[in-house]
């Protein structure tokens, strides 16, 4: 049942996107995420949703299957509107109780709601469109400038790719565990919650003692097959930049200009657009969005 | 040359007890000397505790002797510089395959120590894929090593070795965890290497069937060699094997007692098929 645990939940698929260097997604997502919470103003996120959604179209995953990732935010989520909508001071629209409900809380809890979709769609689509292991490559090349200040950077991208091969190991390890644990009458079921977690130590003991020998045994491989730590260690698949990566690039700084210059200049381009459509319904909705 | 020498080898753990006093010391390989002839298939017999475990692991270098000399392709393994080269002359393949393999894709762990040498790239590839294809697992090339047989992963790690190009290559215990169907798989695999790619194969083992096709067969017993000649010359001395707790080959036993109730059949028989032919000319 544990055999096909993977991390990431990396989605299988032949893209662009897919094949774009692991460290302009790694860079291009944390941006992307800085930006969002640089500019709070609604044009900014517009830009943001636009380049997004060309994202989504280009990597070729079901949309309905990256919204399935939402779900699990999706308590977060209420739970930002709720208390943005009830607790905002501003022009009451009507109150009850200790409650008071203004536009300007609408306002806020409508921006906050774009935002974490915004940033929880882009994180996923890094996971979804990358594997594991180029994402620990990736990480391990953009941070190797730290190894200056003695941080073990190769080390730390070894443990997690070891971490990786292990989980399934070690998962079926602790089913083998439960199992035996299970005919010499340990109760892994219980509904009450002291006697489940009592329940866990027959199956943490063996389970670290077995990770133990496991990493004592692994080590010692890796030594006969010559380990030394990263220093002049070669790779079969080494990270080298494609014409798409530099053109991801480019985009990417493009995206960054555009909204720094957007947000700096917001309130202005909120005035002339306010004033275009005064009079308006449109222009009302926009004096609502803008101020 | 001799591949591998070893010279009055001695290894000795210190015991310690809880607060990490030595309390007495054990000494697990008692003065052995031997020496291995280049593409030789070498077997080293033993039961547990033997030392034969111990004595592999000063032929990687992952152990340096208490006294005596190890030269492995004449490099001392003390010589502390030598140490790469050394574990890239023999390579060493372990009994559990789960915890060998590095990689999480099967190209990726036998690329291991290949980029541990740090071979270029393109070198990278070719050495890949032709220890691969030598070990017959080509065609798993991309697949995760969690989804493989035992068998099929100590042909990996076997891979993993051999793209580093060792001149000889050491097992310990490589089928003490596989199904039969494996145990042979990865023998014949063994014998393909010696025969065709001439590389020394020195299999530590406690199963006798195994050593049957070896050149020359080393019997450890309580940190000695006890033993050591042909399979023919060994496997005719029923009961001292036994003294030395090790299962003897159902058919060599069959013969042995044969033999001894006075029937005329040689007095050392290796497979079904040699004991058939013996009985058949008495008929």
């Amino acid at each position: 049942m544990f055999k096909d645990v993977t991390l990431g939940q990396y989605y299988q698929a032949d893209s662009v996107i897919h094949r774009l260097d692991p460290r302009v997604k790694l860079a291009g997502t944390f941006l992307y995420m800085i930006s969002l919470f640089v500019f709070n103003n609604i044009i900014c996120y517009l830009v943001s949703a636009i380049l997004l959604t060309a994202v989504i179209i280009l990597c070729k995953i079901p949309v309905g299957y990256m919204l399935k990732g939402l779900r699990a935010v999706l308590f977060i989520m209420v739970f930002a509107v709720v208390f943005n909508v009830l607790f905002t001071e501003g022009d009451t629209l009507f109150e009850f109780w200790i409650f008071h409900v203004s536009l300007k809380g609408i306002k806020l809890a409508l921006l906050m709601v774009i935002r974490l979709f915004l940033l929880i769609v882009s994180a996923s689509i890094m996971t979804l469109t990358t594997t594991p292991n180029r994402l620990t490559d990736g990480l391990e090349m953009l941070f190797r400038p730290l190894k200056i200040f003695k941080v073990p950077v190769h080390e730390f991208a070894m443990m997690m790719s070891i971490a990786l091969r292990f989980i399934p190991i070690l998962s079926e390890e602790a089913d083998k565990i439960v199992k035996a644990q299970t005919a010499r009458g340990a109760k892994f079921d219980s509904k009450k919650l002291t006697d489940r977690v009592k329940s866990l130590i027959p199956l943490i003991v063996p389970l670290f003692i077995s990770a133990f020998r496991r990493a004592a045994d692994l080590a010692l491989a890796m030594e006969a097959r010559g380990y030394h730590g990263g220093d002049g260690r070669t790779k079969l698949y080494p990270l080298k930049y494609a014409a798409r990566d530099y053109v991801s690039y480019i985009v990417l700084l493009l995206y960054i200009l555009v909204i720094v210059f957007l947000g700096i200049t917001f309130s202005k381009l909120a005035q002339v657009l306010i004033l275009y459509f005064a009079n308006t319904d449109f222009g009302n909705v926009l004096t609502w969005l803008f101020n | 040359m001799d591949i591998i020498k070893a010279e009055n080898l001695i290894y000795e753990y210190k015991r310690r007890d809880e607060e990490g006093n030595i309390e007495g010391i054990d000494r697990a390989i008692d003065n052995v000397s031997l020496e291995v002839k280049e593409g030789d298939f070498i077997s080293i017999l033993g039961a547990n505790g033997s030392g034969k475990s111990t004595f592999a692991k000063h032929l990687n270098a992952i152990l340096v002797p208490t006294e005596g000399t190890v030269w492995v392709d004449g490099m001392d393994s003390k010589d502390e510089e030598k140490l790469l080269s050394i574990r890239q002359t023999a390579g060493m393949v372990f009994q559990n395959p789960d915890n060998q393999i590095i990689g999480q894709v099967v190209e990726e762990d036998v690329a291991f120590g290949p980029e541990n040498m740090g071979i270029p790239t393109e070198q990278l590839r070719e050495r890949v894929d032709e220890a691969l294809k030598t070990l017959g697992m080509m065609e798993y090339s991309k697949k995760s090593p969690n989804r493989l047989s035992g068998g099929q992963k100590q042909r990996v790690s076997i891979a993993g070795v051999l793209a580093m190009h060792p001149k000889c290559i050491v097992l310990d215990e490589p089928t003490a965890m596989l199904d039969p169907a494996g145990r042979k798989e990865v023998i014949r695999a063994l014998r393909a290497l010696n025969e065709v790619e001439g590389i020394t194969i020195i299999l530590i083992t406690h199963y006798m069937e195994e050593t049957i096709y070896s050149d020359k067969i080393f019997v450890m017993n309580k940190g000695k060699i006890a033993m050591e000649g042909t399979p023919r010359e060994i496997f005719k001395h029923v009961e001292e094997l036994e003294e030395y707790k090790l299962e003897i080959p159902k058919i060599t036993l069959l013969a042995h007692e044969l033999k001894k109730k006075g029937i005329d059949i040689p007095e050392c028989v290796l497979s079904d098929k040699e004991l058939a032919e013996a009985l058949k000319k008495l008929v």
